[in-house]
């Protein structure tokens, strides 16, 4: 029943999208961490989301859309961190500032991030909603003929 | 005895199945919301529901023959399977991706009531056979 891969689906799904949650808080919580030196400074991070890839498994077990279209979640590939360039801040004060008098902050956007955040906290209502859905669909299947 | 099920039943156990394979198309649209290069994508439901009951005339037929025993199967040779679609963008975006989250979550959301429909029909189909077997 294919209603039941939309467990898998929409939970892989909610896991990445959790995943970017963590990262995006991550981002916020360190937007003013400074470091010593400029290169240990913390870079913001973001998650690469891709398509999860069918195991043979899958493949000789399920029929129609699914194995025809390999997989069918979403795999976070990995986490990379910005190559934007640092923010550099005048304050000759700071125990951390160069010789010009300049601290290196992180790169991270809060705009950027909040953004972000909110895009995914909307991805995983909405796959929330859609796992309800099929839950509800399938338990009438089930009750099918009663 | 002249009682088969496929004729008991109707077009509604394959619309059924169709649904069903629909709407985890629908929801894989959905999850992919926001990855990068995805390709939204469904299915010609009338198309592949008159394959399935056998309409020939209703849709043209755009499967590969298999005109050589050597010849490896097209993607939509094998039965049970369909021809997937990939749907047009209302509006592209940077990353690639053409899953348009309003479209996709009111789609599923017709493709559920429509599921419902099936199920329906079908659950009224058991119930005559019932009455029928019972002859209450």
């Amino acid at each position: 029943m294919a209603l039941l891969n939309v467990f898998d689906v929409a939970g892989s799904a909610m896991a990445a999208q959790s995943v970017r949650l963590n990262t995006t808080a991550s981002n916020i919580a360190n937007a003013q961490s400074v470091a010593a030196n400029p290169d240990e400074t913390y870079r913001a991070r973001h998650p690469v989301f891709a398509q999860q890839l069918a195991t043979q498994q899958q493949l000789m077990g399920q029929s129609g859309a699914a194995a025809q279209n390999g997989g069918a979640g979403v795999q976070v590939l990995g986490i990379v961190e910005s190559q934007a360039p640092l923010e550099m801040r005048y304050e000759p004060d700071h125990p951390y500032a160069n010789e010009d008098g300049y601290v290196a902050y992180p790169n991270v956007s809060v705009v950027e991030e909040m953004a972000n955040m909110i895009s995914a906290s909307r991805s995983f209502q909405l796959n929330v909603e859609v796992l309800n859905t099929a839950k509800t669909l399938a338990e009438r299947v089930l009750n099918l003929g009663q | 005895m002249n009682i088969s099920f496929d004729n008991a039943l109707g077009p509604h156990a394959a619309a059924l199945k169709l649904r069903d394979m629909r709407a985890e198309l629908l929801a894989r649209n959905i999850a992919h919301a926001d990855t990068p290069g995805f390709k939204a994508q469904d299915i010609d439901f009338a198309a592949e529901l008159s394959r399935r009951l056998g309409d020939a005339g209703a849709t043209a037929d755009t499967r590969i023959r298999q005109t050589s025993g050597q010849h490896l199967p097209g993607p939509s040779g094998a039965s049970g399977s369909v021809t997937l679609r990939y749907r047009t963008p209302l509006m592209g975006s940077f990353d690639g991706n053409t899953v348009d989250t309003q479209t996709e979550q009111a789609e599923f959301a017709r493709n559920n009531m429509q599921l419902q429909a099936a199920l329906r029909f079908l659950d009224g189909r058991f119930k005559g056979l019932m009455n029928a077997i019972k002859g209450e």
